[in-house]
């Protein structure tokens, strides 16, 4: 791809490409469901938790409110998917419309911080997506019908492991080796397989956006 | 949540090549691209960039780990709101995570340049509500801010957004965005509004046809007699829950309304400046031919005073209305619906009317601007609060307080029972003090309902202030119309 061409040699290298690379090609992974949909990023980490001036941490309050009773951490919601042992690994699958609702960041702290990899639902809020690729947590959007496989295939054996190719970006049932692609901007894939985030690709700009600023505006 | 009774029609476009009309979205969109990556995404340049406490300080952390400076300090806008008390802002906060942010913003600001209005300081509020009323959000602008209703400034005729943190940081580093053009939506409420009916019943109207997803992916422009109609607060107030329905932006096209509005100013531009400006402002509308991928058209007098009953905004309903029956619910939509109701404590196929409410909230960045304030104040006059409920009055800004204690409304409020604190996001989200208690029912201008929003269990009805100020008087939802008939 040439969009990093612009990126100095000395820049890349300093890049924690190695950490990504292997990593985030392939997802191999149980799967933990929710099957809700509208799922809002005060229940993925209500509003009081963030009064951190860190991004660490957050994975121990995700869900805080549909994991515990009276915010109480020795009690446990005992059906919550969270705390059901049945269910484990690195990929969280729910419902459309996942992630609506504040643009806070910690949402996709949060879920990252628990140990999540990637998101599967058959439909993301905007901000959410973007938080979400800028910390290297992967949203996959899947059809409807697709997702509904996906929580029968759970329902059935909760240990199904889910396939996710972002190379050949497809995800896949493995039990019943049903598959489907999704899509992801191709920029966006570019910086998930090599580590990179905007920000270095928009520090290699700042030439041009100062010759754009020169522009006589409005 | 689907619903089939609806708007008359709708459309789909496709972009048509060529075609010099050019949507207001359109206009400001491409004089702010600084380059695009083939089949990707854009550099895109922002104007005004708004920071409080909360969203910013991991990303000033990121600035410092990067060896970073603010590339354009005179470019942002600080302010605290989300986490401030709203009682004795002039003593040290006491809670002290919330302190601790607060006084971070102030470190950052100072380190790398940035204006501050933080507490005390005459310019303080919540940050959706500053811009505007000092003129620093202007026609034609790309703002931005680590919060999703920023959405609002779209009344002005700007592309505005909500970003997270990793953003938040791009724009403190380089001014600029990664941006895909959004879809378009535009969406005309023609006619004229009934009585009791005001714009936040407009927006809960159109988010109950469309759904809580219904415009994501698209930048939305309001248009139609009855939005021109409008004052600039009230399409604020429009513009600000564009997010609540998944858009990426809401905006209105500028007219002599926002014009009027805008004049003087603090942060205007004066003189020939101003003459400049406004001939440029003029030009920022839709053309004639101007394409969307979606249109669709609203009768004002199809909307009736609104009231949400679940806990997403789009949950809402008419207040002659009734909750939808179980039947009437898809089954995929069926969990999700029914653990709502669970957690509301409603029945389905009940009405709103007649629902006894515990507090009463008036306030955040959807309706807590002086003419909302005022609105209260004309209604209330002369009435007294029900026994059992506790009524919350939250201003906006320092400005709007100020103004509401010169014009005698905060007598009107103490009179009538209610309680006008000081400004802050307060129980719109619950991070200071001021929480709903669990299992307590709050009437409210904000502008969502999820759970736990206004505090862990807490039940919430949105409404406009005038349905809110009803409930405060009889302490129970009711029609504000049979009110005002007497
Ligand atoms: S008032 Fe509510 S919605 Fe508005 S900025 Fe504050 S917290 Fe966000």
């Amino acid at each position: 791809m040439g969009v990093f061409s612009t990126i100095e040699e000395e820049k890349k290298k300093q890049l924690n490409t190695a950490k990504f690379q292997s990593e985030r090609k392939v997802i191999l992974s149980a799967a933990v469901p929710i099957e809700l949909e509208n799922i809002d990023t005060d229940q993925i980490i209500p509003a009081r938790f963030l009064k951190a001036t860190t991004r660490e941490g957050f994975g121990k309050n995700l869900f805080r409110d549909w994991r515990y009773e009276n915010n109480d951490e020795n009690k446990p919601v005992k059906d919550f998917a969270l705390n059901n042992t049945i269910y484990s690994g690195r990929l969280l699958v729910a419902g459309k419309n996942f992630g609506c609702g504040s643009s806070r960041e910690h949402a996709a702290w949060a879920i990252k911080d628990y140990g999540f990899d990637a998101v599967v639902s058959s439909f993301f809020a905007d901000i959410f997506k973007n938080n979400a690729l800028n910390n290297f947590l992967l949203p996959v959007q899947v059809s409807d019908a697709f997702l509904g496989k996906i929580f029968e295939a759970i329902n059935k054996n909760p240990g199904t492991e889910l396939e996710i190719n972002l190379e050949e970006q497809y995800i896949k049932i493995t039990s019943t080796g049903e598959q489907e692609n999704f899509d992801i901007n191709k920029y966006k894939k570019t910086c998930l397989l090599n580590g990179y985030d905007d920000i270095d690709y928009l520090l290699s700009m700042k030439n041009e956006i100062e010759e754009f600023e020169k522009q006589p505006t409005h | 949540m689907s619903n089939t009774d609806s708007y008359n029609s709708e459309q789909n476009l496709t972009q048509a090549g060529g075609d010099r009309s050019l949507s207001l979205f359109e206009k400001i969109w491409e004089k702010h691209i600084v380059k695009t990556i083939d089949g990707g995404p854009s550099v895109f340049y922002i104007d005004k960039h708004f920071i409080h406490e909360v969203t910013s300080p991991q990303a000033f952390k990121g600035l410092e780990k990067r060896g970073l400076k603010v590339f354009r300090p005179n470019q942002v806008v600080a302010t605290a709101d989300h986490n401030v008390p709203t009682l004795n802002q002039h003593l040290p906060i006491v809670e002290e995570l919330s302190r601790i942010q607060v006084q971070t913003l102030t470190e950052n600001c100072k380190k790398f340049g940035i204006e501050l209005y933080g507490l005390g300081h005459p310019y303080q509020g919540i940050v959706h509500i500053i811009g505007p009323e000092l003129g620093v959000t202007q026609p034609g602008m790309t703002i931005v801010c680590g919060d999703s209703h920023t959405s609002t400034h779209g009344a002005f005729g700007t592309i505005a957004f909500g970003i997270g943190t990793s953003e938040v940081e791009m724009v403190l580093a380089t001014q600029c965005l990664m941006q895909s053009k959004p879809k378009l939506m535009r969406i005309n409420v023609e006619g004229q509004l009934n009585k009791g009916v005001v714009s936040k019943d407009i927006i809960l109207y159109i988010i109950s046809k469309i759904s809580a997803s219904g415009a994501t992916g698209y930048a939305v422009e309001y248009a139609g007699s009855a939005i021109r109609s409008l004052s600039m607060e009230a399409r604020m107030t429009i513009c600000n829950m564009s997010i609540e329905m998944g858009a990426r932006c809401g905006m209105i096209a500028p007219d002599e309304t926002t014009f009027k509005y805008m004049k003087g100013r603090k942060f205007a531009p004066q003189g020939e400046a101003w003459d400049k400006a406004m001939a440029y402002w003029k030009t920022l509308h839709s053309d004639e031919g101007a394409m969307f991928d979606k249109e669709l058209y609203i009768k004002a007098e199809d909307i009736e005073p609104m009231i949400t009953y679940g806990t997403n905004p789009g949950m809402g309903i008419g207040i002659t209305g009734h909750v939808p029956e179980l039947n009437e619910i898809s089954t995929e939509d069926k969990p999700s619906f029914v653990k709502s109701l669970h957690y509301m404590g409603i029945e389905p196929g009940t009405t709103m009317k007649g629902k006894k409410v515990d507090y009463v909230f008036i306030g955040s960045c959807t309706n807590a601007r002086i003419e909302d304030l005022k609105m209260v104040a004309g209604f209330v006059k002369g009435k007294k609060k029900a026994k059992d409920v506790e009524v919350w009055i939250v201003p906006g800004s320092k400005q709007v307080e100020k103004q509401a204690v010169e014009e005698g409304i905060n007598k009107i409020f103490e009179e009538a029972g209610f309680l006008l604190r000081q400004p802050g996001c307060s129980a719109c989200l619950g991070m200071n003090e001021d929480k709903i208690p669990a299992g307590k029912y709050c009437i409210s201008t904000s502008n969502r309902n999820f759970e736990g929003r206004q505090g862990p269990n807490a039940r919430t009805f949105l409404a406009s202030p005038l349905t809110a100020a009803a409930a405060a008087i009889t302490g129970e939802v009711c029609d504000v119309r049979e009110l005002l008939a007497n």
